[in-house]
């Protein structure tokens, strides 16, 4: 089971370009969203005249299904800045990749719980960490492409882009500065330095 | 001896590095660097470097200071936690050692104990940021010291001859964000691509100190362009290293090689790091072939 909990109001104030497409995905049996607090905040932002266009749908993990639906909504898509998630962190991986190019943002933190995990068919890793990290990436997450889970930035360990650890394995770190390099985004390369807090990740005692 | 006063003063900061055995005498360690690094400026030692377990970095250190060496205490976030590093952040300084080099440090899973649980709770990055907050008088979770805080000398390094160079450079200078005072570079071979970096790093106003290695033999540079990432020896050196095997060996060549490496990028450096890797007993005549 895993549980997404909102980020808070600043946070995703800070955060967000002017105006935002927003895909909300209302799951799959193994998640538990905060789906009233989502819906308050997605009105608020609709009032605020921030939102080109909402889409609900279940398992966007699964990228075919969800690129026809994207592709449905282009226009509004286009008319945005950025494309404002609420998923899970292997929800707003699979949306940045099928986005390429465009800013896509977590509007969640995703955080363990023990039991069945959703059984999602794709590289896309979410390590539940609770203080989700796509923002600041490029929504490649640094838990899970980074042989040493990296929250900073680069070792000096990559060669030719491959990982140090795993030959076959891309660099996370040189991945997500490409990423950033193409959404216009390099200025969250300058965010505070960033320090896990393992008090809120159930993964902590493995 | 902050090494950070010598970069102010505008003086060219020479340092190299030794290996703490594998085992718990270092007479021959200590002989070794009071006889050819003594008159340099600052001793690195490295902290289970390649992941392999040896004696460590801080008794190292203090054994060099008593020795009447300048060392400069390498850590890395490999090994332990932030209650450790702060913990042996807090006894360097009790023990007068001011330098350090901050690293997040090889994965577990390249050295000899591979099954190893990887630390990494901080980071190169939230490691400087963690010796900042000491230095203010509060530890990282927020609690005062007890008294006058440390004081350090506070070095990271950088690879400038990676193939990722946007993305080492984007880590440099978070480097100096969190409060990076000084940078030791991967080993350069390749003066026109370090003289290419320094042109970009030069906008974080920070003393970068050279790294170099001296070569041994062809073989060793062929095993380095393989397995060591940010190093690259060009065809040409490893042509000349071939040429003659003796004067390979003698490390005639090898001296050669780095000698000219520094003097083509001196003029666009702060000082040099040099890791010996053995040949201790070369940097004396390294330094003088390099005019410094």
């Amino acid at each position: 089971m895993l549980i997404t909990k909102l980020k808070s109001r600043e946070d995703l104030q800070s955060l967000l370009p002017e105006k935002v497409f927003v895909l909300l995905c209302n799951g799959c049996k193994e998640v538990s969203f905060p789906e009233r607090e989502i819906e308050e905040l997605i009105s608020e932002f609709l009032t605020a005249d921030k939102v080109t266009g909402v889409l609900t749908t279940d398992y966007i993990c699964n990228p075919e299904n969800l690129s026809l639906r994207l592709k449905r909504r282009r226009a509004m898509i286009d008319e945005a800045d950025g494309v404002l998630v609420f998923s899970c962190g292997v929800g707003v991986q699979t949306v940045s990749d099928l986005l390429e190019g465009r800013a896509v943002y977590a509007g969640c933190d995703t955080i363990r719980l023990p039991g069945f995990q959703g059984v999602t068919p794709l590289e896309y890793d979410c390590g539940q960490c609770g203080q989700c990290y796509l923002n600041l990436t490029g929504g490649i997450c640094p838990v899970t492409a980074c042989s040493k889970s990296l929250v900073n930035g680069q070792c000096g360990g990559a060669q030719n882009g491959r990982c140090e650890v795993d030959p076959n394995m891309e660099c996370g770190w040189e991945r997500i500065y490409r990423r950033l390099e193409a959404v216009g985004r390099l200025d969250a390369i300058k965010c505070p330095t960033q320090i896990r807090n393992f008090a809120i990740d159930a993964n902590k005692s493995h | 001896m902050k090494i950070t006063e010598l970069f102010d003063r505008g003086e060219f900061v020479v340092s190299a590095e030794v290996g703490p055995p594998k085992g718990i005498h270092i007479d021959g360690l200590i002989e070794e660097a009071k006889k050819y690094l003594g008159g340099i400026t600052a001793v690195n030692v490295t902290d289970n470097q390649s992941s392999v377990m040896r004696l460590g970095s801080l008794a190292v250190c203090r054994q060099l200071l008593d020795a009447g060496l300048t060392p400069i205490y390498q850590l890395t976030c490999r090994d332990r936690n932030r209650i450790a590093l702060q913990s042996d952040l807090l006894s360097a300084a009790m023990f007068g050692i001011e330098n350090i080099l901050c690293l997040t440090g090889d994965h577990t899973s390249l050295g000899d104990h591979p099954g190893a649980k990887p630390v990494f709770d901080l980071d190169s990055v939230s490691l400087l940021h963690t010796v900042c907050q000491l230095e203010s008088g509060v530890d990282l979770g927020g609690n005062p010291l007890v008294g006058e805080p440390p004081k350090f000398a506070k070095g990271a390094v950088v690879s400038p001859c990676s193939d990722s160079i946007d993305a080492q450079l984007a880590k440099m200078e978070r480097k100096v964000l969190a409060g990076c005072d000084y940078f030791q570079t991967q080993a350069v071979f390749e003066p026109e691509k370090f003289i290419a970096f320094m042109e970009r790093a030069r906008q974080f106003g920070k003393p970068v100190q050279l790294g170099i290695i001296i070569p041994k033999s062809a073989g060793m540079c062929r095993y380095m362009n393989n397995n060591v990432a940010g190093v690259h020896v060009p065809d040409d050196m490893l042509d000349e290293l071939a040429a003659d095997k003796e004067r390979a060996k003698a490390g005639i060549t090898g001296v050669e090689i780095a000698a000219r490496v520094i003097r083509e990028c001196r003029p666009y450096c702060q000082g040099i790091h040099i890791m010996a890797l053995g040949w201790e007993s070369k940097v004396p005549a390294l330094l003088k072939q390099a005019g410094i």
